[in-house]
């Protein structure tokens, strides 16, 4: 949600900076003010801090919660960095799946014309509605060892349920459709008169893709990639469901967690503060990177 | 406006930390106080996943019984519900899948002295199709065998890995039978579900049970017996919750789970009965 919630922030701020003049002195336009124009600023404050509030709260009992010498001790632990790297490994591999077949998807769905196109868009919505676990037993269903396709597979010594695979294919499963979706409407932005405007400036395809396509989508794609790969690391429905839980092959960190939960609740506590740290870290430098972006395009 | 939004976020937060500060106080206090559990006619029971089947059934009885009281079910994972009754969920009384989840509330004092009332043994479950040709317990130990079995930190998992150790010393079946199971095992299941669901799909071989999940399974699995003499038995206690409003309906609740009907009840999906 970071990289999502940045571009509202920085709305929220050039908006802040529009009103300034008016506070700095003139009371004639003060005046002129509507009360309305201050309820409704009154209101967009309170409402979106009780909003930031809400997210916050929770995050701030779990860090409350867990001692700063637990979290170090914890990562110390084999089986969390165990499943600190697989987590990261298989999220990095299913985020770049999403991207390497979710794109062509979004662009498809974004200017392609054709029968169909709304019936394509909301299959590529279901994976979101699906309870995790259901979108787990129904790839058992389609690539397990009795499953539709998956039978087939036996026959060449495939079986793909407990493996490191089947991690990947649950996460890109439940987070490609965050992808597409996302870098979807980022694309509806992109209208074709832009690109021809740049093909009359004879810029050369590839210059129209640098300089105009690029920096139009490029920030959409990247909130994109952020909202997959979020999806991808915090997967446990799924994941759980096809590929099981064995420590170093499909033993991700929220399995870590809700494992360690039966038995030491600090401990689960403690790996979930390390799973938000990594987090936080990779959705910031995913927004850092994308006002870099926007500042070097000069958008 | 930035003053004006500093502001805003500087009142909210004092009262979110105000309202904060105040749960934190009295949390204990206001836990009873939110439970559906006030009237006498209607009992909250709190029980462990496995029991849905028998309970739902000895509910139906007891209302049956006491015409005008109504029962109503928080079934989920033992450990859960413990989380649950601890942060003052309202539950007249709880059941669970073994002793030492409901330790955990005894020893803070948040339920009454538990009673066991029924008893539980693990069992082995193979697909009815057996795609791994077991035949015995001898065949989980073949190369290539993959066997669902709990996390160590399940209940399920714990029994599974004693009645290994079981085996591990007995001369039947030795050291080399322990390591060669536990090589076969490709999943570490969080729940009994988790296993029961893979091996009704065929995913894996075989899967460590309890005998109550085998026989609610049905035809689409085949069990194969557990020696008494490596086996374990999961007591099951239950308890009345201190917090609980309708302290005698709980009570008359346990006598019903114990009594003959209740016992006949739990017998009838596997469940051991308590002497």
């Amino acid at each position: 949600m970071v990289p999502g919630a940045s571009p509202k922030a920085k709305g929220g701020a050039a908006l802040a900076a529009g009103d300034a003049p008016p506070e700095g002195g003139n009371a004639a336009r003060v005046r002129r003010r509507s009360w309305a124009t201050r309820i409704t600023f009154v209101l967009l404050g309170v409402l979106a801090t009780a909003f930031f509030l809400y997210l916050l709260v929770p995050l701030v009992a779990l860090l409350v919660h867990a001692p700063p010498q637990k979290i170090w001790d914890e990562m110390g632990e084999p089986d969390v960095q165990q499943a600190l790297v697989l987590s990261f490994v298989t999220t990095t591999i299913s985020t770049v799946l999403a991207v390497i077949f979710g794109l062509p998807a979004a662009i498809v769905l974004s200017h392609g014309n054709f029968r169909g196109r709304r019936l394509l868009e909301t299959l590529a919505t279901i994976p979101t509605v699906l309870p995790p676990t259901v979108a787990g037993l129904a790839l058992l269903l389609a690539y397990g060892r009795t499953g539709l396709v998956g039978k087939h597979l036996t026959a060449f010594g495939i079986s793909i349920p407990f493996t490191t695979t089947a991690v990947v294919m649950a996460q890109l499963f439940v987070a490609a459709p965050f992808f597409v979706n996302t870098a979807r409407s980022g694309l509806d932005q992109l209208q074709e008169r832009y690109e021809t405007a740049a093909y009359t400036l004879r810029a050369s395809p590839l210059q129209a893709f640098r300089h105009v396509v690029l920096p139009l989508v490029s920030p959409a794609l990247l909130t994109a990639v952020g909202l997959a790969w979020a999806r991808a690391l915090g997967e446990f429905g799924a994941t759980i469901t096809f590929a099981g839980n064995l420590p170093g092959v499909t033993q991700t960190l929220p399995i870590t967690v809700y494992i360690a939960s039966q038995r030491d609740l600090d401990k689960a506590i403690a790996v979930s503060v390390i799973l938000l740290a990594v987090s936080f870290g990779v959705l910031l430098t995913l927004g850092v990177l994308r006002s870099l972006l926007a500042k070097r395009w000069s958008l | 406006m930035k003053r004006l939004g500093a502001l805003l976020l500087t009142v909210v937060a004092a009262v979110a930390l105000a309202a904060c500060g105040g749960d934190g106080g009295g949390g204990s206090s206001s836990s009873g106080s939110t439970g559906s559990s006030g009237s006498p006619s209607k009992l909250t029971i709190f029980a462990a996943a496995s029991l849905t089947d028998p309970f739902t059934t000895i509910g139906k009885q007891y209302e049956a019984a006491n015409p005008g009281v109504k029962v109503t079910f928080n079934f989920a994972g033992s450990n859960t519900l413990v989380t649950q009754i601890g942060q003052g969920a309202p539950a007249d009384a709880f059941a669970s899948a073994d002793t030492q989840n409901m330790d955990k509330l005894t020893s803070q004092s948040l339920v009454d002295s538990p009673t066991t009332f029924t008893k539980n043994t693990v069992t082995v479950i193979i697909p009815a199709a057996n795609p791994g040709k077991i035949e015995n317990l001898e065949d989980l130990a073949n190369d290539g065998v993959k066997i669902a079995a709990g996390a160590e930190d399940v209940p399920i998992g714990t029994y599974t890995q004693e009645i290994l150790a079981n085996m591990a010393k007995s001369s039947g079946y030795g050291s080399s039978y322990q390591a060669a199971v536990k090589g076969n095992i490709v999943s570490q299941e969080t729940s009994v579900s988790g296993i029961v669901q893979k091996v009704e799909l065929g995913e894996v071989d075989a899967g460590y049970v309890y005998v109550s999940d085998a026989l609610a399974a049905g035809d689409k699995v085949k069990s194969i017996a557990i020696p008494e003499t490596y086996n374990v038995v999961a007591d099951y206690p239950i308890a009345v919750v201190k917090e609980s409003k309708n302290q005698a309906g709980a009570n008359s609740f346990i006598k019903y789970v114990l009594s003959a009907d209740g016992q006949k009840t739990l017998s009838k999906y596997g469940f051991l009965p308590v002497e």
